[in-house]
């Protein structure tokens, strides 16, 4: 099997950190069982080579939990499939990059995460997702979405103020109006691990709309991290957004992936080699390939997975 | 297993879950007036309404349940809805043409913009007010006639046609207004890069686009002037039958007379005029009825069926 | 002869051909900009003809116009048998139970149908079923276009006897029978009947602002666990704030120049109904300024009685105008933000 190298991946820099060193090929990994296998062991085998190649990002240490199944789902809308037979776990303690050319079905796979799919009355799917081993199906769909938080690919703060808008999943859980006071410790906690609270702790009563895109983003994913979920999905999250309020997003997600399990769907392959654990590649509904970040780059197994991930179809 | 996406209520709060019942009360309410006033309607018209009265003439008689039919008031109802058309149609669609088109200078436009809506607020009995006032004056003698002693009467079916112009003349700007806007920019455009000027583009390529939107303006217009019943009562005269003005050629003399139409034929059959004839006035309600609903939904049924011009964006 | 003729004739042809030919721009420009101004001239001089054809009244009575003060309905009276001499003309008014008349109504038929109407567009918007929401649509299209004197018929024959014989007690009656005659032509069918008359218009109004609320706005709160009804009252109901005030102004214009339908079901009589009565209150009558007008139409030719009738026309085209107008300003922001109304 004929090995392309990928051409080197250029960094932005930003901050006068020297720039990472073109990635060298990593010699062939030992053939990659089906990641929910490989453990711990694996994990701490392939952060040792990835270390070298993903600079500032380091692989968590820590042990990956399975959150989420995802078994022979398909989904159809108006009877014609957007997502064929896909079957992928969800950990905790790493990030899981959903990449693929436009239409590929990433994002409706993502949407069938936490159940939005529904909302598009011609869609339908067959397969399971399981929750910590409990059908989706099984769980009420808005505890379901407080456990599986989304952030958008557009930042969609809602017309309120910023405290408003981080407490607002608290308020609408439906068991009493909670005071302000009791909410304030949530809010602001929320606000901390989404790297926003400095900018601004000064008045939270600031209207959303006023904020910069980049902290509207930031802010979209405090007000998903308030309920405290399982699941943090992402998308497309920074592709509306400028380089730098992107590196920041970035960061953050690297640094969230300890609390909750990610899976961040984009189309940018360096944003996907920057903070990607595992990666699925997705091609017209089907999944291709599913393993390690550096195996899919690197040395991947499948012929279209080295074509997309070289550049030879967008 | 195949899962369709549907989301039951029975886990929402109490709070939400009456908030959900609330909001179906409300809309069943709605329905519930709708059928009671279309059923109710009905089933009197069918009750009370006899062919030879959409034929006959009102008629004075003793015994009112027997008298006549309202063949004066239902000319009375087709020639002001034709006269207000005829005059509000042009000119609403000249308003709209001018706002979406030229709207230079800006403070004008917006100054038209808000006028067209005090209009359309403006309650119809003012309106009728203003129409006496201004037409009782003798410059206007030729609208109406000149009784003896020199006063203007001033009222008349040319009267009232003017006033009831201005009350189809919002809907008909409003019409215009939204398909002259949905048009997109590059069918002008292209009119413009032919050499065309303004006036030709708009007489030639975005009216004719705009017919649908216009018709139903101005089927909403005729709508309206056909159901308005204060107008008429001011400011027609409310003669049973059409009474014609001696000293003119037709159509004149009707037009400058006075009559009435099934608005006030109803409202005076009823308990509130004097006339005490509740079955007439039923029947001639379900025959007005039937004209309204006709003119609302039926030109929108022809002009969907049609097909509104699908531009490619 | 015949040249004369001839070049009448030509000159009416070249007047002909003139208007056949494209018309330059800027003339074209002019002719549409003067006669959309008419309707600016049409609006000032409706204002300055009203106002003036009722000044009379205003001055002779001064601000206790406005006041209460005996029997408006025998001041009418006295004010239409007045002299034939225009210097003893008779133009004391007071006509305080009429406004008052109007307020409730037109206030009570605001506030309920604001109430029903946002939930119907809520109603109609998130939780109608398929086959109900394509009937809503005509539904309150038809109940918009039913006259107003189909209403009143359905009123003064049906739903004010009910009223008057079954639901006014005898006694109830027997109680007031010395200020008032409870015939079952009250505030109450009045404001019913106001209510479903002017709901069409809100619903329209607001269910529109609805469905215009960012997507993102109603899938970000999905996204976050809320429930069908959460997500409509605290987002989108909440985003289209403005257009339920403009939605509800423009329903009250409407509801203040309801003439012929209040005329035939609000009973007769310039009577302030009484809130100390208890419920009593809402099946006195009463008789708003504009059903007024139209219950005295014949006399609007007789001075000074018609000045008097056209002072109330002056107060209803002014109230009428600057509710058009707050309507008008208050839909102007919403197309800003792109939600259509």
């Amino acid at each position: 099997m004929e090995r392309v190298t990928p051409p080197p991946i250029r960094r932005i820099v930003l901050d006068r950190e020297p720039t990472v060193a073109p990635p060298r090929p990593v010699p062939a990994p030992a053939p990659a069982a089906p990641a929910s296998a490989a453990g711990a062991n694996g994990a701490a085998a392939h952060a040792a080579g990835a270390t070298a190649l993903r600079g500032r990002f380091r692989p968590s240490a820590g042990p990956k939990v399975e959150r989420m199944r995802i078994e022979q789902l398909s989904v159809f809308y108006d009877g014609k499939p957007a997502v064929r037979e896909v079957s992928l776990p969800v950990r905790k303690g790493e990030v899981l990059a959903l990449i693929g050319p436009s239409g590929c079905g990433k994002t409706t796979l993502l949407r069938s995460l936490n159940r939005l799919v529904e909302l598009t009355p011609s869609a339908s799917r067959t397969g399971r997702i399981l929750l910590d081993d409990q059908d989706l199906d099984a769980i009420e769909v808005t505890d379901l979405r407080r456990r599986v938080s989304m952030v958008f690919q557009q930042p969609n703060p809602f017309p309120m103020s910023v405290f408003d808008n981080v407490a607002y999943a608290l308020r609408e859980q439906g068991r009493g109006r909670p005071s302000r006071g009791e909410l304030a410790p949530a809010v602001t906690d929320a606000l901390q691990r989404a790297g926003l609270h400095d900018e601004v702790a000064a008045d939270l009563s600031h209207p959303a709309l006023r904020l910069s895109g980049g902290q509207q983003q930031r802010l979209c994913i405090a007000r998903s991290l308030a309920v405290r979920p399982e699941v943090l999905l992402l998308d497309e999250p920074c592709s509306a957004l400028d380089p730098i309020s992107t590196e920041t997003i970035e960061k953050l997600i690297v640094r969230l992936r300890e609390e909750v399990a990610v899976v961040i769907v984009t189309h940018n392959l360096q944003q996907a080699h920057r903070v990607a654990d595992h990666v699925a590649f997705m091609y017209l509904g089907e999944l291709v390939e599913y393993g390690p970040a550096e195996q899919l780059f690197y040395s991947a197994r499948e012929r279209r997975t080295q074509e997309y991930v070289s550049g030879a179809f967008g | 297993m195949e899962v369709r996406g549907a989301q039951s209520s029975k886990s929402w709060p109490l709070v939400d879950r009456i908030a959900l019942w609330a909001c179906w009360a409300a809309g069943m309410l709605l329905l519930a007036a709708a059928a009671a006033i279309v059923i109710y309607m009905g089933i009197r018209g069918i009750q009370y309404l006899r062919p030879e009265q959409i034929f006959s003439s009102p008629q004075a008689d003793l015994d009112q349940s027997k008298s006549g039919g309202f063949l004066d008031p239902l000319i009375g109802t087709f020639i002001l809805t034709v006269l207000g058309t005829l005059l509000a149609a042009p000119l609403g669609v000249a308003i709209a043409v001018w706002l979406v088109e030229y709207g230079r200078p800006f403070g004008l436009a917006r100054l038209v913009e808000s006028g067209v809506e005090v209009v359309a607020g403006t309650p119809s009995i003012v309106l009728a007010i203003f129409g006496l006032i201004l037409f009782s004056n003798g410059a206007f003698k030729i609208l109406s006639f000149q009784a003896e002693g020199g006063s203007v009467f001033g009222r008349s079916f040319l009267v009232a046609g003017v006033m009831m112009s201005l009350i189809a003349l919002p809907l008909v700007v409003g019409g215009t207004r939204e398909a002259l806007q949905a048009i997109p920019r590059h069918v002008r455009e292209a009119s413009y890069a032919l050499g065309k000027t303004r006036g030709a583009t708009i007489r030639r390529v975005l009216l004719p686009a705009a017919r649908p939107g216009i018709a139903t303006g101005t089927a909403l217009g005729m709508g309206r002037i056909a159901g308005d019943t204060a107008v008429v009562v001011i400011l027609l005269g409310a003669t049973q039958q059409l009474s014609s003005f001696d000293g003119a050629p037709w159509p004149f003399s009707t037009l400058r007379g006075t009559g009435s139409t099934l608005t006030s034929y109803v409202f005076n059959n009823s308990p509130a005029g004097e006339g005490n004839a509740p079955d007439k006035a039923y029947a001639a309600a379900f025959v007005l009825l039937g004209i309204v609903v006709f003119l609302n939904f039926a030109v929108d049924t022809i002009v969907r069926r049609r097909g509104a011009p699908a531009w490619s964006e | 002869m015949t040249t004369e003729v001839a070049r009448g004739e030509a000159r009416f042809s070249g007047l002909a051909r003139a208007l056949r030919e494209p018309w330059p721009d800027r003339r074209t420009e002019r002719v549409l900009a003067g006669v959309s101004s008419l309707v600016l001239v049409t609006i000032a001089g409706m204002v300055l003809f009203v106002f003036v054809k009722a000044w009379p009244s205003f001055s002779h009575n001064g601000l206790s116009w406005f006041g209460s003060g005996g029997n408006v309905d025998q001041q009418l009276g006295d004010i239409f048998n007045s002299p034939a001499n225009p210097d003893h003309y008779v133009y004391k008014l007071r006509a305080w139970p009429l406004l008052y008349g109007t307020f409730i109504t037109t206030a009570g038929a605001v506030i309920l149908g604001t109430v029903i109407s946002v939930l119907s567009a809520i109603f109609l918007v998130e939780f109608a079923p398929r086959r109900v929401r394509a009937v809503m649509g005509p539904v309150v299209r038809l109940l918009a276009a039913v006259p107003s004197v189909i209403y009143g018929l359905i009123g003064i024959l049906v739903i004010v006897p009910f009223v008057g014989n079954h639901l006014i007690s005898s006694g109830r009656k027997e109680s007031v029978i010395n200020v008032v005659q409870l015939t079952g032509a009250s505030l109450i069918v009045a404001v019913l009947i106001l209510t479903v008359m002017i709901t069409p218009i809100m619903v329209a109004i607001v269910s529109d602002a609805l469905r215009s609320v960012p997507r993102g706005w109603t899938e970000g709160a999905a996204a976050l666990g809320a429930n069908r009804w959460r997500i409509m009252w605290t987002v989108s109901v909440r985003a289209v704030r403005p257009a339920i005030v403009a939605a509800a102004v423009l329903a009250t214009a409407r509801a203040l120049g309801e003439a012929i339908m209040l005329s035939m079901v609000s009973g007769s009589v310039g009577f302030a109904p009484n809130p100390v009565d208890g419920i009593t209150f809402f099946f006195e009558p009463t008789r708003p300024l504009a059903a007024t007008i139209v219950d005295n139409a014949d006399g609007l030719s007789v001075e000074p009685f018609g000045q008097t009738l056209y002072a109330f026309a002056a107060l209803l085209l002014l109230s009428a105008m600057a509710l058009s107008l707050a309507g008008w300003a208050a839909k102007q922001p919403l197309k800003r933000y792109g939600i259509g109304v």
